[in-house]
């Protein structure tokens, strides 16, 4: 078996072990990279299917591609697609650069507070109807015990203390220093009521692992993480206020690879172009504290 | 720039262990400087602060500098720290910084397959020299350097060196475990870290990297007996999905097309019809590491928590009883009252101490002393006896499928190994049975095919309860009531065996006859299920112990148990329960419907 094998057959046994184990599943897809390998994933955990709903939070600030490939890949996959926002903060324009906050106080309300008010049912959620090829208010959203996540741990310093199933407690909160012991491939899937978890089946995947995955399994991907002849492409996706291309013209999965590998980007961070990671020192892990992704 | 490593490079994870301030971060920081694997400039970068804040510049500062700058966002791994020597990349799983917590360090430990312990020349071996050789051994690390650091503060001493190799040989080998280096070193100056050291004249083997570089990587173990913990059975029937999968992660051996598998604890055999996967070519062959699934030719009943096995190979042990290794981490001590989940491969079962046969006391783990219950950190060997039998190894046969955690108020708190497989009552049982359905002849009609023919699935009504509750009427009016309805059902009072099949036990009774005559009952419905009939039988107040023995021979699946009687006066689960005022008239609909729900018979 070669590495990729060995990463590939580890997370799909988390990914088993996680269905087996919580009722109301739940998995997080921000359609990048990441959480799209994620997402093959579990359709090779579960052999072409994925039985449980996919979840985007959507800042509404997300690049336009990006929804539209979204929605290619919920109708091409038939795949339950669930859909939060934090409508509240949206209205009152609690946003940046256009409203009244900062970066950080953006990602907050946007990115953690919707998630939290998505995962728990108490926030307005949409369902994709694949009939009507529309997006329909949830009746009745049940809260999600399990999420699974696509987080790796060499993305930045806090992602590596992850343990690949953490439990938050109520308030959706994460306790670094008291981790539950992980070993073998025994993992904590037994919580009190009202806790939830997040799982992470990616943790030991790195950048390049995800990009030779993708070009051995001939995922699909966005469009925005290649060199459109404009000599920029995205490395990292997320809101257009907050994430800038990295010049490089790197047009296709191969070129990304050999960039990676030797060339410009071997040495310096995926996040780099991502500007809340650099707000302040420990931003990053205070947001994941309060349950951010 | 160490964040990507060379992926043609072949991979090992490593661990560092010892008793704290023994030196194995400054032992790290110099195989990271020494191997060239630091971010370029790191070193002066370090130098310089430390001239600056007028402090001495340390090895152990390299690994905090990564941390530092993983808050920075650049692609470090504090927790997974890369070096390189030329023949792999070496992955410290777990590096110094929370590796003073146990938990934290058996979880990155027992992800590792080499280890360097590292114990202090000038202050010898301490509690945690012992117990993580002690965590090391049980989570089945062989490939063990000793370092011996801080060789330069005792003069690099000959004597001092073999002094400590010598008492801490001795206290391993009382646990079986057998280090393949004792190296002298200096982390501080280098000393035998990845340069062999001038000022250790007297010694002639290999500096730590060397060592770590003359391991062999673990074969993978597919040439062993197949296991396949099941993880779940899949039926996906949207879009026109009908396939039937088995999944799990093969700990060993190899899985192949039309081979003859057989399932533990159950012992119920089948054959592999197909490897399934999604975006591959077919698959013929699975083997061990990868995660798998595969459809059967006869539909077996089977879950979660079960063992594929094959035909032909060694067997696991199967058994309520085992006598195990274990380390305990719960703050509360584990005693031979408490009940807690033991979760072994893929199952879980409720367990209990049966006997506690020795405690290694947490702080020297050489002495046993007469404790009688097990305290945070301590390491204990006891008998186990679970509430259902799994499917297990023994630690010398096999890793995975010996290896367990325990399960206390939703928390890990313990993990071990299994010593020995014991028996345990049903044993013999367990035998007979794996024996008859191995010399079993089986039909070319299936039980599917049975069940479409019939209109129904085979199974057992038991209906039990104290005596004089109308339990033979209950049971009468349910025979005649299926009847009419176009069911093939048969209902035989258990004491009916008594003058028939079980008269020799009748004539010389015995103690341990009632077990026979419950085996020998449900011998008798086993065939009547074979042949697709629904079987109704009465018996007085039946134990638990009894309807294990009927689980056992004919699989719990096919056992539907109904309680008749005002109080429940045994210590059986059943499925439902009538106080007896109530008309059995609609007992009888109640239980219709049960079959109905558990899919016996079919909803008109």
């Amino acid at each position: 078996m070669g590495h990729l094998d060995e990463l590939e057959s580890r997370s799909v046994h988390i990914l088993r072990e996680a269905y087996a184990n919580f009722k109301n599943l739940g998995m997080l897809w921000s359609m990048g990279k990441d959480s799209t390998v994620l997402l093959w994933l579990a359709r090779k955990a579960f052999f072409g299917h994925v039985p449980f709903p996919l979840v985007h939070i959507d800042t509404h600030f997300k690049i336009p591609e990006m929804i539209q490939y979204r929605d290619e890949l919920v109708r091409e996959m038939r795949l339950t697609m669930v859909v939060g926002s934090n409508f509240e903060a949206l209205e009152q324009k609690n946003t940046f650069p256009d409203g009244a906050v900062d970066r950080l106080t953006c990602c907050g309300l946007l990115k953690t507070q919707a998630l939290t008010q998505t995962l728990n049912g108490k926030g307005k959620r949409l369902r994709y109807n694949h009939d009507t090829h529309t997006y329909e208010e949830e009746i009745n959203p049940q809260a999600f015990t399990g999420v699974i996540v696509g987080a790796r741990a060499d993305e930045e310093g806090s992602r590596s203390k992850e343990r690949y199933f953490s439990a938050r407690d109520r308030q959706n909160e994460w306790n670094i220093a008291d981790q539950p012991p992980e070993f073998w491939n025994q993992y904590k899937t037994d919580f009190a009521p009202g806790t939830n978890v997040r799982i992470h089946p990616l943790l030991d995947w790195t950048e390049l692992n995800i990009w030779e995955y993708i070009k051995r399994e001939n995922i699909p991907t966005v469009s925005l993480y290649y060199n459109q002849g404009n000599g920029r492409r995205y490395r990292s996706l997320g809101c257009y206020p907050c994430t800038v291309p990295v010049e490089s013209e790197a047009a296709n999965v191969d070129e990304i690879i050999a960039e990676l590998k030797v060339g410009k980007f071997a040495n310096i961070a995926e996040r780099s172009g991502r500007a809340q990671d650099k707000e302040d020192g420990g931003g990053l892990e205070a947001l994941r504290r309060e349950g951010y992704m | 720039m160490t964040a990507l490593t060379d992926l043609n490079k072949e991979q090992m994870n490593i661990v560092f262990v010892g008793h704290v301030d023994h030196g194995k971060s400054t032992v790290i920081g110099r195989l990271l400087a020494d191997t060239n694997s630091l971010p370029k400039g790191k070193m002066e970068q370090i130098r310089e602060r430390c001239q600056k804040e007028g402090k001495p510049f340390e090895y152990a500062f390299l690994i905090d500098a990564l941390k530092d700058e993983q808050a920075q966002s650049i692609t470090i791994d504090s927790a997974r720290v890369f070096f390189q020597s030329e023949q792999r990349s070496y992955i410290i799983i777990d590096a110094p910084g929370h590796i003073e917590f146990i938990k934290n360090m058996v979880t990155g430990a027992s992800h590792a397959e080499a280890a360097v312990l590292v114990i202090d020349a000038d202050e010898g071996v301490q509690e945690n020299s012992r117990r993580h050789g002690y965590l090391l051994w049980m989570l089945g690390i062989k490939k063990i350097v000793v370092v011996v650091n801080k060789m330069d503060l005792v003069n690099y001493s000959q004597e001092v060196f073999d002094k400590i190799q010598t008492e801490y040989s001795a206290y391993l080998a009382g646990i079986g475990v057998k280090p393949l280096f004792y190296i002298p070193v200096s982390g501080r100056e280098g000393d035998n870290v990845v340069f062999p050291s001038k000022s250790t004249s007297w010694y002639e083997g290999l500096s730590t990297l060397q060592a770590l570089d003359s391991f062999t990587k673990e074969p993978p173990l597919t040439n062993q007996p197949l296991r396949l913990p099941i993880q779940d059975v899949y039926k996906f029937s949207t879009y026109g999905d009908s396939r039937r999968i088995i999944a799990g992660t093969i700990s060993s051996g190899s899985l192949n097309q039309d081979e003859e598998l057989i399932v533990y604890p159950s012992g119920k055999r089948t054959t592999l019809a197909s490897i399934e996967s999604f975006n591959t070519p077919k698959q013929e062959t699975a083997i061990a590491g990868q995660s798998t699934g595969f459809t059967m030719r006869d539909q077996i009943y089977t879950h979660r928590g079960e063992v594929v096995c094959k035909v032909g190979e060694a067997t696991p042990a199967v058994s309520t009883r085992m006598r195990v290794s274990l380390f305990w981490l719960g703050k509360q001590p584990l005693t031979t009252k408490k009940t807690f989940y033991l979760k072994l491969g893929t199952a879980k079962e409720r367990a209990q101490i049966e006997t506690i046969h020795n405690i290694i006391d947490a702080s020297d783990y050489g002495s046993v002393n007469g404790k009688t219950e097990i305290n945070h950190h301590d390491v204990a060997e006891v008998t186990f006896k679970l509430a259902h039998p799994i499917a297990f190894d023994t630690s010398d046969k096999l890793p995975d499928t010996s290896r367990f955690v325990i399960v206390d108020e939703y928390e890990i708190r313990g993990g071990g190994i299994v010593i020995e497989a014991l028996p345990d009552e049903e044993s013999q049982l367990r035998e007979d049975i794996f024996l008859r359905n191995q010399k079993w002849i089986r039909s070319t009609v299936n039980s599917e095919q049975r069940a479409e023919r019939y209109n129904q699935k085979s199974s057992l009504v038991i209906v039990t309860g104290p005596k004089g509750v109308g339990r033979k009427r209950l049971a009468s009016m349910l025979e005649q009531h299926l009847f009419d309805s176009g069911k093939l059902a048969y209902y035989m009072g258990i004491g009916s065996l008594l003058y028939g099949v079980n008269a020799d036990l009748k004539r010389n009774q015995t103690p341990g006859d009632w077990r026979e005559n419950i085996r020998r009952f449900a011998e008798v419905a086993h065939l009547f299920l074979d042949a697709g009939m629904i079987m109704i039988v009465t018996a007085v107040e039946l134990t638990q112990a009894d309807l294990n023995i009927i689980k056992a021979v004919i699989g719990e699946e096919k056992i539907e148990t109904i309680w008749l009687g005002e109080d429940l006066t045994t210590d059986i689960t059943y499925d439902l329960i009538f106080h007896h005022y109530e008309p059995l008239e609609e007992a009888t609909v109640s239980i219709k419907r049960l079959l109905q729900d558990h899919g016996v018979i079919f909803k008109v």
